[in-house]
């Protein structure tokens, strides 16, 4: 394909976007349903392409996406919320006389939400990232469960509101804030990809021995990857205070965790567009999937299977079908091109070659 | 803090370091062979706390306890099969999420068939009576844990250092295709030790949820990870370094809820995995390991 054809392609698939955005926008009320979907979704695709970064591209096992949302969304909530309204929020012990005064825009409370993340991973990463990449994932699976009990510990009621959780945070104005935030962070992340520390972080993700023969200083890249993923992981979770509105402790639980873990394999792991458009699916899929958990009567007969908690059984059966035998996910490794797209149109009308590969074909 | 006081901590964080010895076992046999963290280990201990509510609801004490054992270690054998042996030559990362997916399962297999409520675990005869001696009062289980532990761990120890099934497995977790060409069965090797790990949670299972008096979906979770830890702490493929990271860990949270300080027993777990990699990352007991390349 030409790269005129290419570019006329991405010009039309950015306008249909904006135009649908656009209407979205302007019949707010009538689709506030589908907004917050659209809004959720590209909030976790910004967690999920940041995990991937570490997981899917560096080889390290890391498990503490919770945690730095967490801080993240702590961050911009207790920066963000208006003065007036704390006294209101803090209910029981008041807030921390130093920190009522203060209140900042969202955008330096988001970044200052992704900087703290990126301390703690460092904190992390120094000790454990030393040692084979297996710990990594206990010190991190850990440490977010530190940080959630930390965070409803009645110590700290003056800051974060213990376990009685933090609301009146503001509010996204339109949906344009969070799709334009969201697609600056991914957009930099990849540009991160294939920059020279990219390659060597996928050099150290296919052989470490080899890698470091080569120069690669390991400790300091995967430094490097795990404390920019985690930055990032942080700045999602501001977002996330944000779309949210009102957050508490609960919101952290592991189960994030693996929600962001599920997206990433879905989507496959070593593929930024994977990881959008599993972010999607799977924001999407819990929704379509609401009807496993009401009763289900077929003519005058009661399916039995169908009553609450049944979608969460098929959301984990789903995620082991994915695991064991579609490990590569959606997309494999690979990325989002329009020959892949259109060879993968081919193959399913004419049928004349085996859907091997799907979308990820073309390079 | 008085002595009586003291001793009487101790006794119930003993107890408790106890059960996490016998379901850290697990994870350092499991992760000396397959190098996998079996996160769905803490949650097969979970369930074996639901066999146990069902089957001491309808049968003796002597036939319901064996009825439980026998029955996590089916599901851990079955485990093994169905989500990690297919993927024995996959990427290491594919089969831990593998392992995190069959966990994810299990708890909300659980909260669909059980309901998220806790639910009240039942009284097995003799293990709560209570003995008293001089101040100090605790129940049957309190003192039984500790001495099962170590004869339990006794008793591994004996297995791996002198039947043959150990050395096939010390073959296997020093180096797998070696093992394997050797004419070691290895599906059989993993089988048994995922098997001997189940038992042991199953054994753990009882005497921590009888402490607990309840079982909710998602009570193996925490429990499971700092079990992990403690393993960690031992020394990984050492078991009687799990046991000695189960008891430290055990002796060590119950002091700090005593003290007041409940909102940080599981924090503490954790700072004390990073400060062990700090100062001796192999753990107490554990063999320095040679890089191959």
């Amino acid at each position: 394909m030409k790269k005129s054809t290419k570019t006329l392609f991405n010009i039309i698939a950015v306008s249909i976007i904006l135009a649908m955005l656009i209407f979205l926008e302007l019949n707010k009320r009538k689709y506030s349903y589908d907004i917050s979907i659209i809004e959720r979704s590209i909030i976790y695709a910004v967690a999920a392409v940041a995990m991937n970064l570490t997981n899917g591209f560096t080889g390290l096992f890391s498990l503490g996406q919770a945690g730095f949302m967490a801080i993240g969304a702590y961050t911009v909530a207790i920066l963000t919320i208006p003065v007036e309204a704390r006294a209101g929020v803090f209910y029981v012990t008041g807030m921390n006389e130093f920190l009522s005064k203060i209140e900042l825009p969202f955008i330096p409370a988001l970044l200052l939400g992704g900087f703290f993340a990126a301390v703690l991973a460092g904190l992390i990463g120094i000790p454990v990232l030393r040692l084979k990449s297996d710990y990594l994932a206990i010190a991190t699976l850990g440490f977010s469960e530190i940080i959630r009990s930390i965070i409803a510990s009645p110590q700290l009621n003056m800051i974060t509101n213990g376990s009685y959780g933090l609301k009146k945070i503001p509010r996204f104005p339109s949906i344009f804030v969070p799709m334009i935030l969201c697609s600056l962070c991914i957009l930099i992340i990849v540009m991160l990809i294939n920059s020279s520390y990219g390659r060597a972080f996928k050099a150290i993700r296919e052989d470490e021995t080899a890698a470091e023969a080569m120069g690669i200083n390991l400790f300091r890249h995967k430094l490097t990857s795990f404390m920019i993923s985690s930055f990032f992981t942080g700045i999602a979770g501001g977002l996330l205070a944000s779309y949210m509105g009102t957050i508490d402790s609960g919101t952290f639980k592991i189960t994030l965790t693996y929600d962001i873990l599920l997206i990433m394999v879905l989507g496959g792991m070593g593929s930024v567009t994977g990881s959008i458009l599993g972010s999607f699916l799977v924001t999407a899929g819990r929704e379509w999937l609401r009807f496993f958990d009401q009763p289900l009567t077929l003519g005058s007969w009661q399916v039995p299977l169908f009553r609450t908690g049944f979608r969460m059984v098929v959301f984990s059966i789903l995620l082991m079908i994915v695991v064991l035998f579609y490990s590569k996910g959606l997309m494999g490794s690979k990325e989002f091109s329009w020959e892949g797209l259109l060879g993968f149109f081919k193959n399913l009308f004419t049928r004349k070659q085996k859907l091997n590969g799907g979308v990820s074909n073309g390079k | 803090m008085s002595l009586a006081t003291f001793l009487q901590h101790c006794l119930t964080g003993i107890s408790l370091g106890g059960a996490y010895a016998l379901i850290a076992i697990g994870y350092t046999m499991v992760y000396g062979i397959l190098r996998l963290i079996n996160f769905a280990h803490g949650d097969l201990f979970m369930i074996a706390g639901y066999l146990m509510i069902f089957t001491l609801a309808d049968f003796p004490w002597y036939i319901a306890i064996p009825i439980v054992l026998i029955g996590t270690v089916v599901i851990g054998i079955v485990i093994e099969r169905l989500a990690y042996k297919p993927l024995r030559s996959a990427p290491r990362m594919s089969i831990m999420i593998s392992a995190i997916g069959v966990s994810l399962l299990l708890q909300n297999l659980a909260t669909y068939l059980f309901t998220a409520l806790p639910r009240g675990y039942p009284e097995i005869p003799y293990l709560k009576r209570i003995y008293q001696f001089g101040p100090l009062s605790a129940s049957f289980v309190t003192f039984l844990t500790p001495i099962l532990t170590m004869a339990l761990v006794f008793l591994m120890v004996m297995m791996i250092n002198k039947t043959k099934i150990g050395m096939a497995m010390r073959a296997v977790s020093k180096d797998y295709e070696t093992a394997e060409i050797m004419g070691i069965k290895i599906n059989s090797v993993v089988s048994f030790t995922f098997a001997i790990g189940s038992l042991l949670a199953g054994i753990g299972s009882i005497l921590y949820f009888t402490d607990r008096m309840s079982v909710n979906p998602f009570s193996g979770s925490l429990p499971g990870l700092k079990c992990f830890v403690a393993a960690v702490l031992g020394g990984i493929g050492s078991i009687p370094g799990a046991m000695i990271g189960g008891f430290i860990l055990g002796i060590g949270e119950t002091f700090l809820v005593a003290l007041g300080f409940s909102t940080f027993s599981d924090a503490f777990t954790f700072i004390l995995l990073i400060v062990m990699l700090l100062v001796k990352p192999t753990g107490l007991f554990g063999e320095k390991a040679t890089e191959k390349v």
